[in-house]
């Protein structure tokens, strides 16, 4: 991390109230363009909340999110990918009845354009276009490795693909900060080493920030550079993986009293 | 996308197998009823299904748009159909001196279909901020709205140009002057324009404009919508402008076919478009499977011709009907009777 | 005068109204489906009450009962035989049972008694009750106190009774209500008997005002009722009540003062404009998803 560079990513004393319940307070987050950062905490800390907020799905209470230099006040959830935020869910929302490189394809909604007139009279933009959305789809496939299950409806899919196609997808809307909310939940140590792998070369090739909600310790420590840790709402602390480990605040939120 | 192995390698291809299955029985279709019609071997009650039929297609297919790919429950499609009949049935009675029957007809049937989608997209604004059961009976609302407005509506035409008005009869007609649509009477003395092969073209149009809006980008967009809204908008997908294309596409094809309908009868009152005709398309689309183009073909030809069929049984025909819609919801929906008519069907095979 | 006297013809309808919309709203609050044959059960009932009180002349409360015990039974049996194997279906399929259900009903109807309309025999006397310059109609009155005592005995059975509560638990989370030991099958069985019970009171209200007895009789109040409940908020019974009182009211005024022919499409305009202020109607809630 270079201090010097302006953030990706910068959050400054967010909040949410819900009724008279506050779910997050105060929080301030900074992501780097090309970082990998973890957000851990125990459940109910508000780490979904979090991303909601980042994606518009919830209107903050306080404070300001300001997002490749813009401040991000007033956009709505559609904005905000359009701006280049993209996410996945914790509870898996798929096109189910679509396939799986459809699933990918959709997500070229606002990358490759072409107007419902030359889709209706198929003039020669639809099929241009439609090349070249076939084309990257494919390429996102192979990277997640899902190549095989292209044609299968990602309803179907086993568990673990059907996740690793919400981040095929996700990256599809050609993202400048991919936000995972538990990408390797209810995968085994094998298919989470794959997935770690994965996403370090999407990070890689494709250059972007990484913001991740996880359990799975194995893969936070393995893949994250910075971790920030929240409990009830707040900030409980941040720093490299190894200063985490050895948080005494941390250990106790985690194992209680 | 097989653009290069030609029109041929591109209907075999697969991806389009549904799309090639259609126009293939609509064309056989067509080819037979031609060849039986000319033969003088078709009942005069069945050659007056002929149009009508071809109308409930083209409806039913754009309804399927709305309810089957976009999802959602559409009870006004025949508020839509009356738009559509109506100001078709205008546009050809202010023409009739001018233009002769089929380029009159095809002009109806473009206006017709351009103003439907228009007040389909003024309906859509408000209708499409709900969701679910709401937007059903919104629909619903709107289709007797439209429904009640044009039995009120009062259009005439004479040397001195067009008088329109509304609940008030009373218009002085110079000699000659003729009402286009005469209120709770509809529309009277119509020329009857509509032909068989002009409802023909219209469903393969209905179909191509379908098939080629779903394999798209659109398509997918309004299909995800459907599929998980808040995944959808995740990625960048804007729900209100996709529900609006399906809405508004579905209204135009039944604007279409209402003003085909409009110009089969020299006779034509507004109430024939009440909601139980909105109910009797969407039980088409229904029962032919939501999303399935074929179905819908198949399900709105059975479903039209059953009563007409059923006629030999007299008084006992829509009963009959009634259980058989009943017994197919039953069987096509309910696990336990899905599975004993699978059993059944491995017994006799 | 004139005002007030229209003012209470509404209420008598919209007490009419909403009758029939408690039958739709508390199917739609237990087993969450649209019962578009609601209307067509109307029909039945009426059809019964004037057999029982024309051509066997029964009295006007054993007429009506056996008109309600008529009624609950068709209602069960509709509910067993179509909708209960559809449990697990989508709610599209359900409507279009119900579609099925209607057109069975009316056609049915058609066959056993003719197209033809039948004259509903007077049940309470034309007179009038004079308030100064007011008079409102008897007829008017027992609608309206009919209502009243209605939503009375159905609050209360749902507020204070064991089975009421367990209709609750239902509506709002059927498998917990399972757990719990509740009888759901037998709840939703329990509410179309009492929803097609009072589409019988509705119907002997309805023919007493408007006395001509035809198969399609049930399918104009139906919808009418069905967008009263959707006005008040599909599912809330208090809604019901306010939806049908309001739709009675918007009707007969937009009768009185605006337009005869119009006054269906002030009705739905109406309801459109309340769904877009209010997406889950006067007394719905709304429920979000979680993200």
């Amino acid at each position: 991390m270079n201090t010097n560079e302006t953030p990706i990513l910068e959050v400054k004393e967010l909040g949410i109230d819900f009724g008279g319940l506050t779910a997050v307070n105060d929080l301030d987050l900074a992501i780097y363009n090309k970082e990998i950062v973890g957000l851990i905490g125990p459940n109910g800390a508000g780490k979904t909340t979090v991303f909601n907020l980042l994606t518009k799905v919830y209107k903050p209470t306080r404070g300001t999110i300001f997002f490749d230099g813009k401040d991000t006040a007033g956009k709505t959830v559609v904005d905000i990918n359009k701006a280049g935020i993209a996410r996945t869910f914790q509870n898996i929302r798929l096109f189910n009845n679509l396939t799986v490189l459809d699933n990918v394809k959709t997500a070229y909604h606002n990358n490759i354009r072409y107007s419902p007139v030359e889709a209706v009279f198929r003039l020669p933009g639809y099929y241009a276009k439609e090349r070249e959305i076939e084309g990257k789809s494919r390429e996102l496939l192979e990277i997640m490795e899902l190549g095989d299950f292209a044609d299968v409806t990602a309803g179907n899919l086993p568990y673990g693909a059907q996740r690793r196609l919400e981040i095929a997808r996700a990256m599809a809307t050609e993202p400048k900060l991919l936000l995972l909310d538990e990408p390797a939940a209810g995968m085994n140590p094998q298919e989470t080493d794959d997935l770690m792998r994965m996403i370090r070369f999407v990070r890689d090739h494709f250059e972007i920030a990484v913001l991740l909600i996880e359990h799975d310790m194995q893969l936070v420590m393995g893949i994250c550079e910075r971790i920030y840790v929240l409990n009830y709402g707040m900030l409980l602390a941040q720093g490299l993986p190894a200063e985490i480990q050895a948080n005494p605040e941390v250990i106790k939120a985690y194992l209680g009293d | 996308m097989k653009n290069s192995k030609g029109i041929f390698g591109y209907l075999l291809d697969s991806r389009h197998r549904s799309r090639t299955i259609s126009y293939t029985m609509v064309i056989a279709a067509y080819i037979i009823l031609e060849v039986l019609l000319h033969s003088g071997s078709l009942s005069n009650l069945f050659q007056g299904l002929l149009v009508p039929a071809t109308c409930y297609l083209v409806a039913a297919i754009g309804l399927n748009l709305n309810v089957g790919v976009s999802g959602e429950l559409n009870l006004g499609q025949a508020g839509f159909m009356a738009v559509g009949a109506f100001s078709g049935v205008c546009v050809s009675g202010l023409l009739a001196g001018t233009l002769p029957a089929i380029p009159r007809l095809i002009l109806a049937i473009i206006v017709g279909m351009l103003l439907t989608a228009g007040v389909g997209f003024l309906i859509g604004i408000p209708v499409l901020k709900l969701q679910g059961d709401y937007l059903a009976i919104v629909t619903l609302a709107f289709g007797q709205i439209v429904m009640n407005l044009i039995m009120n509506l009062y259009v005439a035409f004479d040397s001195t140009g067009i008088k329109v008005s509304f609940v008030e009869s009373r218009f002085d007609l110079e000699p000659g002057g003729k009402f286009l649509i005469n209120g709770p009477m509809g529309a009277t003395g119509t020329e009857r324009i509509a032909t068989f092969t002009a409802g023909t073209i219209l469903v393969l149009f209905a179909l191509v404009v379908v098939y080629n809006l779903i394999y798209s980008r659109n398509g997918r967009a309004i299909m995800a919508a459907r599929d998980n809204r808040i995944a959808a908008e995740s990625i960048g997908i804007n729900i209100a402008n996709t529900k609006m294309m399906a809405f508004v596409i579905s209204a135009a094809l039944a604007g279409a076919a209402g003003a085909l309908y409009g110009l089969n009868y020299s006779t034509m009152v507004a109430s024939k478009f009440d909601y139980n005709t909105s109910i009797l398309i969407l039980v088409y689309v229904v029962l032919g499977g939501l999303g399935n183009i074929n179905g819908t073909l198949i399900s709105t030809v059975v479903l039209f011709l059953l009563p007409q069929l059923l006629r030999g049984l007299q008084d006992y025909r829509m009963l009959i009907y009634a259980v058989i819609l009943i017994v197919i919801m039953l069987v096509t929906n309910n696990n336990v009777l899905k599975t004993k008519m699978g059993s059944l069907r491995r017994k006799k095979a | 005068m004139r005002f007030l006297s229209n003012l209470v013809t509404g209420l008598g309808l919209g007490s009419v109204y909403a009758i029939i919309a408690l039958g739709y709203t508390m199917v739609y609050g237990i087993a969450k489906m649209l019962n578009f044959a609601h209307g067509d059960v109307i029909m039945v009932g009426a059809y019964i009450a004037f057999f029982a009180l024309n051509r066997f002349s029964l009295p006007l409360i054993p007429g009506i009962l056996v008109a309600v015990l008529g009624c609950t039974v068709l209602g069960v049996v509709i509910e067993r035989l179509a909708y209960k194997p559809l449990r697990q279906a989508s709610s599209l399929a359900v409507l279009i049972t119900a579609i099925g259900v209607s057109y069975f009903l009316q056609n049915g109807a058609q066959l056993l008694w003719s197209a033809s309309p039948k004259m509903f025999p007077a049940i309470i006397s034309s007179g009038a009750l004079k308030i100064g310059n007011l008079s409102i109609a008897y007829l008017t009155l027992v609608t309206i106190a009919t209502c009243i005592v209605v939503m009375i005995c159905l609050t209360l059975f749902i507020n204070r009774t064991k089975t009421g509560s367990a209709m609750r638990a239902c509506s709002e989370d059927k498998d917990a209500a399972r757990l719990m030991g509740i009888n759901v099958n037998g709840i939703i069985s329990l509410t179309f008997a009492i929803g097609s019970g009072l589409a019988a009171v509705a119907a002997v209200l309805l023919c007493a005002n408007y006395p001509t007895v035809t198969p399609t009789l049930g399918s104009m109040p139906g919808i009418k009722a069905f967008t009263a409940a959707v006005f008040g908020g599909i599912g809330s019974i208090p809604g019901a009540l306010l939806g049908g009182l309001l739709l009675g009211i918007i009707e007969i005024l937009s009768k009185a003062y605006i337009s005869t022919q119009l006054s269906d499409v002030i009705v739905f305009g109406v309801l459109i404009v309340i769904l877009l202020v209010k997406p889950a109607g006067l007394l719905g809630k709304k429920i979000n998803e979680k993200v």
